[in-house]
């Protein structure tokens, strides 16, 4: 039972990642590989808020939301005037940029070492600190971010972005402000994965640098292709597929260190395999 | 007839116009001007610089030098995304439509809200269903709505990108060869759709090939050779012109 909470948890987590990420890549066809370092300063963000600040985990939350805004407001606003090789490596070099303050900067998160004993959020008092409880709090969350996804996917906004994807230019003389609509959705998309990220540390109550790389970033990238860009559905399909894979790797009997190798080659074959035969990935609307 | 041309308010005007490309001067000091509520063709040879001054009427192309006047505002440097603004539509010479996006979406996209908050609020077909039927009845796509744009056929393709120019209800309609490439009977629903815009009391600008349909369409034209205006007037005269069937008709 705890295992399949424990597996929920993780699920509603990357769920929410992929969805954020989706809204970059699926909605406006912006490749950034920026997603692991928003990840990473809400985690670390709520992390310090927690232990250090003495504060309440929402309100943690709320200081990696700003924390992410002012972040993605920048860098956002240098992003827009791409779209896709550019954004990918210069969102990149974001991503390096934020994994090495987390690493070097040592006064404020400990570096290599960690933080501990990131404590469970409490609601009026209560605190959520059973599985089960944490599970709920993670399901509410991914429901709030995937309605917030369909509800900007039928807007005229959602619109306007599906248009800059395949041609910013038409987009552009249809009377839309696309450097803007990129900018907001990278900035959207960097709040969401910060919430993601304070989720992360708190249940997992110790975080360090190392799960916040650029390879972070792609493994979302991977959850979104195989699920399906574009789609709401897709990007949380496509996490519950790569979060169940190495499960079931594990339950058809594989030693740990196979399976660990074996994992990054279905991943990288997955993918392959899904740009050659379904570019659309399982429940996609959108091939690149 | 060309002096009453010159006395109508202009809806599009351009200074020393230039655009150069290296050495190629694609438009070279272009001093021109499209009459409002007429109906001009633009003509040249291959490589005369058509789409390229269409390209800089509408910010799609930056201006090397000149400047541009419309509705009696200049600008040096036009951003495309002023067009709806400016009550300015236009098509492109290689048909340019959200190709995963269905018919509806293509011409929503040209309506829709721009500002963030309005363009949020407005979920799905939003307020905007009359005009969408009525323009997908007028370009004969009403079975198709739900169809992605990459599904259409070449003349279905020609007919959304100029209905969705048409439904802005812009007041200046740049045209880049709307009639290429089409069937008989496609050339006459597209020109049904300009007759109307005409009688509208539009400002058109046709780029066209076909002299028989710009003798119909157009009451104005402007001969583009080089980069540079070679004539300007009424049909009659310019296609009568010396200069403009050596370069162009090849007489
Ligand atoms: N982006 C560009 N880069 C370099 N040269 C260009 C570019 N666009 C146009 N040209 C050149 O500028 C000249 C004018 O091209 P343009 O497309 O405006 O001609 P056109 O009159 O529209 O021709 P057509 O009737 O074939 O459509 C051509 O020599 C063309 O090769
Ligand atoms: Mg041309």
């Amino acid at each position: 039972m705890e295992y399949l909470l424990n597996l929920g948890i993780l699920f509603s987590i990357y769920g929410v990642l992929a969805l954020s990420l989706n809204m970059v890549v699926g909605m406006a066809g912006l490749l950034s590989l920026a997603q692991a370092a928003f990840y990473g300063i809400g985690a670390y963000a709520t992390a310090i808020g927690m232990t250090e600040l003495g504060l309440n985990f929402f309100v943690s939350l709320g200081l990696g939301a700003v924390i992410n805004i002012v972040a993605a407001g920048i860098v956002g606003r240098i992003l827009s005037r791409w779209k896709s090789d550019y954004y990918a490596v210069v969102s990149m070099g974001f991503s390096i940029i934020v994994f090495s303050v987390l690493l070097n900067w040592k006064e404020l998160t400990r570096g290599p070492l960690g933080i501990f004993g990131i404590p469970k959020p409490s609601i009026f008092g209560y605190s959520i600190d059973t599985n089960l409880g944490f599970l709920m709090l993670c399901l509410f969350i991914l429901g709030i971010v995937f309605g917030i996804y369909r509800w900007i996917d039928r807007s005229s906004f959602g619109r306007a972005a599906k248009a800059i994807r395949e041609d910013e230019q038409l987009a552009q003389v249809m009377g839309y402000p696309t450097r803007r609509i990129k900018s907001i959705l990278f900035g959207l998309s960097a709040v969401v994965a910060g919430v993601a990220g304070g989720l992360f540390a708190s249940y997992i109550a110790f975080i360090d640098p190392t799960t916040f790389q650029v390879k972070e970033g792609i493994f979302l990238f991977t959850i979104i292709i195989i699920g399906g860009l574009a789609s709401s559905r897709g990007a949380v399909l496509g996490a519950l597929i790569l979060l169940s894979l190495p499960e079931v790797l594990r339950f058809i009997g594989l030693p740990f260190s196979i399976a660990a190798q074996m994992q990054q080659i279905i991943y990288g074959s997955a993918l392959v395999l899904m740009m050659v035969f379904k570019p659309k990935g399982f429940l996609g609307k959108y091939r690149m | 007839m060309s002096v009453s041309m010159s006395t109508l308010p202009r809806a599009i005007e351009t200074k020393g116009l230039t655009k150069t490309f290296g050495g190629l001067r694609a438009a070279d000091a272009l001093s021109i001007y499209f009459p409002s509520g007429v109906a001009t063709g633009l003509i040249g040879p291959n490589g005369s610089g058509k789409t390229t001054l269409m390209n800089l009427l509408t910010g799609t192309l930056e201006p090397t030098e000149g400047s541009i006047t419309i509705s009696g505002k200049t600008f040096e440097v036009i951003e495309p995304d002023m067009l709806r603004d400016l009550k300015i539509a236009r098509t492109f010479q290689d048909g340019r439509l959200v190709n995963q996006l269905s018919v509806e979406d293509n011409l929503l996209l040209a309506i829709a809200s721009v500002g963030t908050r309005a363009g949020l609020g407005e979920i799905g077909i939003a307020g905007y269903g009359a005009r969408v039927d009525a323009m997908l009845k007028k370009i004969h796509l009403e079975a198709h709505r739900g169809a992605n744009a990459e599904d259409l056929s070449y003349g279905q393709r020609k007919l959304l990108e100029l209905g969705r120019a048409i439904i802005q209800d812009a007041d200046i309609y740049l045209l880049d060869e709307p009639f290429t490439g089409l069937f008989p009977a496609v050339v006459e629903q597209v020109a049904e759709l300009l007759g109307e815009l005409k009688r509208a009391g539009k400002t058109l600008v046709i780029i066209e090939h076909n002299i028989g349909l710009i003798r119909r369409l157009a009451d104005n034209v402007i001969v583009l050779d080089h980069g540079q205006k070679l004539a300007a007037g009424v049909p009659e005269d310019v296609l009568k012109n010396k200069r403009v069937q050596e370069a162009y008709l090849g007489v």
